[in-house]
């Protein structure tokens, strides 16, 4: 009888480690894998629509004149670019991480609300619907920069409301996404996983969680009151009512600024998490880390103000907002050094996940050095709405975020699939990024300096040298992400068998390599022992 | 630490004509060399020195930042780059895991940054005092922005004269989608307008500035100039042109204001002071002479008002 019993309870784990198959499998799942999974996909498709616009803009600008879009088509391009690269790539490429790694890291079964985990995932996929029929609708896609500055973006046609609907969603989706990881971490740890214990990369969600439950609510405040003004005759920021369209400015970026910390500190997480593996030595200075991601967490709630110096600001507050922000410098200087010294003394090897941290690394950096510049408030006056200003913020974003995403992917792809992927072809994905996403950007510092504005869909003659080398790199860049593609999907299809630590020759730690490569589909059902 | 190119006589506008492909290459090889290449021109890939006093320290300022900046790079790119040669497992090197933090080190590099950020501020916020001390001036001009052109009405000595700065023409027609003409063949390519503003040099100019519709922003590198004019608000900024230094200066809209945005250059025309009141009679006896007959209609802009 005890032995039926057994046998019972051993068929029913059985059952539980078969996946539902078709398309309930995903439409209904509940399974942190699975969900992962589906944000990852989703936010590739979305890096693919989003830089397919971006080739529109880089095409356009390839040299002076109007050769391919009107202008308001290429004002559509760069607002739809913007919109669908922050909330449709990047934003859901790290939630989708957090749901796949989260729970193997800290040691749980799952993520602690996982119906909500299916919704917050399945409403990302209409809100983008909604976005982007905008492109197909009379009058075009939202044509007033992601920033939805009023008086323009309230000139919006029939785009406006839908574009409001879609952020509400994205909004929605992210609070819920970040409240369950909050909830995981708070409450779901192995016994003995104590805070401390936890690897840098839950810290570094954990944190963003806070701020994205924080800020999207104010998001969503300010495009309501845009909705307002324009279909139910408030005045919020309009001046002919009393209203005031520099307020928006201030609540838009009161969210913007935690919203740019969103994007990056995730990716500070998983740089930590590979630089130690491959450089087999254990990260250097883990608890300051911790306070660092903390205190650029807190600073980025003080420092919206940089984003809006031109716009006319009492000196104190020019001040103010300039030392607040200069003062980021420093926890981000305290990340760069302690990755330094993790590296210093080690054995480092070179494999794609690394390769990919070393250009964040270096990259990333770059970023860091013209945002420093951008801070001082006279100077700005020069940057502010140029080229320097895009080249700066995509250094932040490109080989800072998205290639930390890539070096992840990279670092956990046999560990989701069981398969090892083409290591050459991984290399030459890496090679050619990393290459052409400087010839892309590096350009962009000069024509800011040199006095190109930003969001100009043509020129004067004196840009087109650098407009032709920066849009060459970015059809190399664009053509080299196809790699990354078809190298996914044939380490999805099969492989040489990924061991459970994968990195056998390097130094990876963490919960997540003692499980088998794929994970079972449950996982720590029973919780794992913390020495 | 400030440019020798200060020295330079600048050639009338934004920038030297365009630069062709071989000084494209020259410069890119320099880029590739090293970065110090890009600190001693001014020729399309730096900052325009300017013609006033505030963008000279501007420029003097963003110099100091990126010296600052490249610095800071060798020594910490240089020891990741040192990690990256000496410390790898190809070449039998051996971890030292007991390197796990240390105190004295993490204090140092908080520390250092924090003095360095304060070496930066100080000649940044002593800028932002200068900037914002707009007594004094010798001349205002109501600047508003419109979609898409902008308005310039004087006050001072220039009470009266109105009008609007649009595109000029053939930048107008060659700007169209498969307007067939080669940019390349319009002088001054969309930084041309029918009337510039007209200033005299050696003189503190006080810009009022707003806008009519949506946020458009003033820009003039070479006056490091740059604010948004923001419907219902108005920012003040000011700018004094050194003497000797007249011609015309040019930049464009800097703040996305719709479909024309990229279409709406802003042209200075800096004068003597001789030759501005010269310009200021000119125009006024132009006033009177359209006045004279009672059959005209006002001026729209006048009628906006």
């Amino acid at each position: 009888m005890a032995q039926d019993l057994a046998h019972d309870t051993h068929d029913t784990h059985d059952d539980h480690n078969h996946a539902p198959t078709g398309i309930k499998r995903w439409l209904f799942s509940t399974n942190h894998k699975d969900i992962g999974t589906m944000y990852l996909v989703f936010s590739l498709i979305m890096f693919f629509i989003g830089g397919a616009m971006a080739m529109v803009i880089r095409a356009e600008l390839f040299k002076p004149g109007l050769q391919i879009v009107d202008p308001e088509r290429f004002n559509q391009m760069t607002t739809m670019h913007a919109l669908v690269m922050i909330f449709g790539a990047v934003m859901p490429s790290f939630v989708g991480l957090a749901n796949w790694m989260v729970p193997l890291q800290i040691g749980a079964p799952d993520m602690a609300l996982p119906r909500m985990n299916n919704l917050s995932f399945w409403i990302l996929p209409f809100a983008f619907t909604i976005l982007l029929s905008t492109l197909l609708m009379p009058g075009g896609a939202p044509a007033a920069g992601w920033t939805m500055y009023p008086p323009l973006v309230l000139q919006s046609g029939d785009s406006m409301p839908m574009l409001i609907f879609a952020v509400h969603l994205m909004g929605a989706s992210s609070i819920m996404g970040a409240i369950n990881i909050v909830v995981t971490i708070m409450n779901m740890r192995a016994p003995g996983m104590n805070l401390l214990k936890m690897p840098l990369f839950c810290w570094s969600w954990l944190i963003t969680a806070y701020l994205l439950i924080a800020v999207m609510p104010v998001l969503a405040g300010a495009v309501t009151m845009l909705l307002t003004d324009h279909f139910f005759g408030t005045s919020f920021f309009n001046p002919a009512g009393g209203g005031d369209p520099l307020m928006f400015e201030h609540v838009f970026w009161f969210f913007g600024h935690p919203e740019v910390y969103i994007m990056i500190l995730p990716a500070f997480g998983i740089i930590s998490e590979i630089l130690p593996t491959f450089s087999r030595k254990p990260l250097f200075g883990a608890t300051s880390m911790i306070y660092a991601i903390a205190s650029i967490a807190f600073l980025s709630f003080i420092v919206w103000g940089h984003h809006m110096f031109v716009d006319g600001m009492p000196m104190a507050a020019q001040l103010f907002f300039m030392m607040s922000t200069m003062l980021i410098a420093v926890p981000t200087g305290v990340k760069v050094f302690n990755w330094t010294a993790t590296m210093w003394r080690g054995s480092l090897s070179f494999e794609p996940p690394m390769l990919f941290a070393l250009a964040f690394l270096f990259l990333f950096s770059i970023g860091g050095f013209s945002g420093l510049m951008l801070a001082l408030t006279p100077v700005d006056f020069q940057y502010n709405n140029t080229y320097f200003v895009v080249a700066h913020f995509h250094y932040v974003l490109v080989p800072g975020a998205i290639f930390a995403v890539m070096a992840a992917v990279y670092y956990w792809l046999p560990k989701w699939t069981g398969h090892m992927y083409n290591m050459t072809l991984a290399k030459t994905h890496f090679w050619c990024s990393a290459i052409f996403v400087n010839v892309l950007f590096f350009p962009q510092h000069f024509l800011g300096l040199a006095g190109m504005p930003r969001r100009i869909p043509d020129y004067a003659v004196q840009f087109t040298d650098w407009n032709m080398v920066s849009s060459i790199g970015g059809f190399a860049f664009g053509a080299s992400q196809l790699l990354f593609v078809i190298l996914i999907v044939q380490c999805v299809r099969g492989g040489q068998k990924a061991t459970a630590a994968v990195w056998d020759g390097a130094m990876p730690t963490g919960l997540e390599w003692t499980l088998p490569s794929p994970p079972p589909f449950h996982t720590f059902t029973v919780a794992p022992e913390i020495k | 630490m400030s440019a020798p190119a200060s020295d330079v006589p600048r050639p009338r506008g934004l920038l030297p004509g365009p630069f062709r492909a071989r000084q494209a290459a020259v410069a890119l090889a320099a880029f590739l060399l090293s970065a110090a290449a890009v600190a001693n021109t001014s020729n399309g890939y730096n900052l325009p020195v300017g013609v006033t006093q505030m963008s000279r320290d501007i420029y003097d300022l963003h110099m100091e930042a990126f010296w600052i900046c490249v610095v800071i790079a060798i020594v910490v790119f240089g020891a990741m780059i040192y990690s990256l040669v000496k410390f790898r497992a190809s070449q039998g090197a051996v971890p030292d895991t007991t390197m796990l933090h240390s105190t004295k080190v993490e204090i140092i590099w908080t520390i250092v940054p924090v003095v360095i950020l304060v070496v930066m501020a100080i000649p940044a916020a002593e800028l932002i005092l200068k900037m914002e001390d707009m007594r004094n001036s010798d001349l205002s001009i109501r600047v508003t922005g419109y979609q898409w052109k902008w308005e310039y009405q004087y006050m001072d000595a220039g009470a009266g004269i109105d009008f609007f700065s649009t595109l000029k023409q053939d930048s107008n027609f060659a700007r169209e989608l498969h307007s067939g003409i080669d940019p390349n063949t319009v002088p001054n390519y969309l930084l041309d307008v029918d009337h510039p503003l007209v200033v005299p040099s050696g003189t503190k100019v006080r810009i009022i500035l707003t806008s009519a519709d949506v946020i458009h922003a003033w820009y003039v590198p070479d006056f490091a100039l740059k604010r948004s004019a923001v419907p219902g608000f108005i920012n003040e900024l000011w700018f004094k042109v050194d003497p000797g230094k007249e011609g015309i200066y040019r930049g464009q809209c800097a703040a996305l204001c719709g479909r024309d945005h990229g279409f709406m250059p802003v042209v200075v025309d800096v004068r003597t002071p001789d030759d501005f009141k010269k310009w200021v009679e000119e125009q006024k006896a132009q006033i009177k002479q359209a006045a004279a007959p009672a059959t005209d209609a006002p001026r729209s802009a006048q009628a906006l008002n």
